[in-house]
């Protein structure tokens, strides 16, 4: 552990973007400190892990999109080189990550290498289905507005999607195919950057940052909860201590929704709650979305039969109470689009809160306090965009930076 | 153009918001200044009021007032709950009743809505019920001390524009207080027919919120609504079937 007072950085937020950071910051050999309570345990626990910006794309989004895209293409080698760094051979239960009865028996990623079947990264494309002529015809201008992007996209008859998928209901109208779009286990993500951070000696210290330490105009490290306040965590993983604060050269927050109390940041909880079943064949090979009567839905298929169904979206402060209507409307319309997916087991349902901002960017990089940087707001994207905010945190993307620049709200009175 | 009255209270804007379908915070933020709204409604369902940075605080900053409202509430119960939440929450006796019969065409429900509307007059709240377009009923509920009528144009989020501008205009011609086109508003037409048929007021949401720019629909829903005011208050000429010269034929 570096002395303290050293050089040290401090990551706030043990998910997938602050354990990230944390991870490609080790790995050019700088001192890092991780702080988080339950690493894994936030947002990140509870996504789909959607690596999704083309079937996602909304008409007022484009910064989002190319933000999206650009993470997306650096995946495949963010992926290899974390599994690697983990240690993770992909040999199904024998890695250890956090699998389910009946894991490691993915059927559809045979040909994928170790490392990226650990992760269960998977790049077979989404499939966004419509109903009613409608529908048919929203998707149709959606494709359009997507071909004037440029973006690969595929038009497909109903029968068509069904040859894909045929699982989908009969009723399916038609569809789109964004072939390139892709997905990864959340869990199995965190897992591996805990492990790899472990093998690099991070440490990383299970306690609530309550605040930011200042000296000398500026920030200084961070003050911690006493460890009494968190005692569910108290005896985990003998790390020793918990001291009092972190202290270090920069604190980098990335507290997900938590961020707004250590900093002025507009960045606020998203509730969604979600769903996991379980096949014991996977029902799906596609990721698959479609809207039904108004509300849309996702279905994403894992290697060992686990089924993702997500995931509202409510602005409900800091509640995460899993609700009868939350899981109602889940099923209801997943049902709608696979009929089959009332057979399944339910394995798991949660209720996460992603950090939202205003323009559903994140913010990335140093803020107007000297020492102090953010990797946060990544409202429904932070699984997706982990590899770009280290990019742009480490000074390797600078055309994108100033779409996700933390100042750019400063100006809003 | 003319101040709105409801209950009183004055707006100069005509043209009411909703905030449902905006991609993002921003976007809503940018597409209500467009409209130059003074009054917008918020579903109170799945909503903490206490949330920081939510739709509520973009509407705060703005200063424009909130209309609470019971959106996919299926019971008069649940709507009446919701309200009296709502009031807590918010510190506003004003809401917009919505009670709905179905998920698929989401039409209200008169009977659940008259229910709701007699309790919360009761209670003393503002009621401004959304309703079909039933002049019958559109009465019964302003006897019953509803601050407002709302009949719909056509089915929430459908865009399908006024498809009885008869039964409205009945609407218009009985009620003493103010007729509010809600719902079905399409583009910016729709909300100039409505107004042109006496409406005091458009509310409509997806018709901005889901446009391909929120921000420039929005502009043009304020200038449609303003035209529509102002050729109602003009008096149109009547239909002919053959022409009328516009200069004197003969000296």
């Amino acid at each position: 552990m570096p002395a303290k007072g050293a050089q040290v950085d401090v990551i706030v937020g043990g998910g997938v973007v602050g354990l990230s950071v944390a991870w490609r910051m080790a790995r050019e050999g700088r001192p890092v400190t991780v702080v988080d309570p339950a690493p894994g345990k936030g947002a990140s626990y509870a996504a789909a892990g959607m690596l999704a910006p083309v079937s996602e794309v909304t008409y007022t989004e484009g910064p989002l999109l190319r933000l999206g895209v650009a993470s997306l293409r650096r995946w495949p080698a963010f992926a290899a080189e974390l599994a690697a760094d983990a240690g993770f051979t992909g040999e199904g239960d024998a890695t250890g990550l956090v699998t389910g009865p009946g894991a490691g028996t993915g059927s559809g990623a045979g040909a994928a290498p170790a490392e990226v079947r650990a992760l269960d990264l998977r790049a077979d494309g989404t499939l966004d289905v419509a109903f009613g002529a409608d529908d048919m015809a929203a998707l149709g201008e959606l494709a359009a507005y997507m071909e004037k992007l440029d973006l690969p996209v595929e038009r497909l008859t109903g029968r068509e999607c069904r040859r894909l998928e045929p699982m989908l209901a009969p009723s399916v109208r038609g569809g789109l195919l964004a072939p390139g779009d892709a997905w990864v286990d959340p869990r199995r993500v965190t897992a591996a950057l805990l492990a790899a951070l472990e093998r690099l000696d991070v440490p990383v210290v299970r306690a609530r940052a309550t605040g930011l330490l200042y000296e000398g105009g500026r920030v200084a490290g961070v003050r911690l909860a006493p460890p009494s306040s968190e005692p569910e965590h108290e005896h985990e993983h003998g790390r020793g201590e918990v001291p009092g604060e972190v202290r270090g050269e920069r604190v980098v927050v990335a507290a997900g929704a938590w961020s707004s109390e250590l900093a002025e940041v507009p960045v606020r909880p998203v509730k969604g709650q979600i769903m996991r079943l379980r096949s014991p064949q996977p029902l799906l090979r596609r990721c698959v979305r479609g809207t039904v009567h108004g509300s849309s839905v996702y279905l994403v298929p894992r290697g060992d039969g686990e089924l993702v169904v997500g995931a509202t979206q409510e602005e409900m402060g800091f509640d995460t109470k899993v609700t009868a209507g939350g899981l109602y409307e889940l099923l209801r319309d997943a049902r709608e689009l696979v009929p089959g997916v009332t057979e399944l087991e339910v394995a798991d349902v949660v209720a996460g809160l992603r950090p939202g901002t205003p323009d559903n960017l994140p913010l990335i990089g140093p803020s107007g306090t000297p020492g102090l940087a953010f990797a946060t707001g990544h409202h429904r994207g932070g699984v997706l965009l982990a590899p770009l905010t280290t990019a742009i945190l480490l000074g390797e993307e600078s055309e994108l930076a100033a779409l996700c620049a933390p100042g750019r709200f400063r100006e809003i009175s | 153009m003319d101040d709105l009255i409801i209950a009183g209270e004055k707006f100069s804007s005509r043209l009411i918001m909703g905030t449902g379908g905006a991609p993002s915070l921003e976007v809503l933020d940018q597409a209500l200044v467009a409209s130059g709204t003074e009054l917008t409604t918020v579903a109170m369902r799945r909503l903490d009021p206490g949330a920081r940075g939510s739709v509520l605080d973009v509407l705060r900053e703005r200063d424009i007032k909130v209309l609470p409202n019971t959106a996919g509430c299926f019971t008069a119960g649940e709507a009446v709950l919701t309200a009296r939440l709502a009031r807590e929450a918010l510190g506003t006796d004003w809401v917009k009743l919505e009670v709905i019969a179905d998920e698929r065409t989401l039409l209200p429900d008169p009977i659940e809505t008259f229910d709701a509307a007699e309790r919360l007059v009761a209670d003393g709240f503002v009621v401004l019920p959304y309703i079909g377009d039933d002049p019958a009923l559109a009465r019964r509920l302003e006897q019953a001390g509803c601050a407002a009528v709302m009949p719909l144009g056509a089915p929430i989020g459908s865009g399908l524009g006024i498809r009885n501008p008869h039964n409205i205009e009945l609407i218009v011609e009985a009620a003493s207080v103010p007729v509010i086109l809600d719902a079905g508003i399409g583009t910016a037409s729709d909300a100039a027919l409505a107004m042109e048929l006496g409406c005091d007021a458009v509310l409509l949401a997806t018709a901005v919120t889901r446009a391909q720019r929120p921000d420039l629909m929005a502009a043009a829903m304020k200038a449609a609504v303003t035209a529509g005011r102002l050729a109602r208050q003009a008096g149109r000429i009547p239909r002919r079937r053959y022409a009328e010269a516009s200069s004197p034929m003969t000296p």
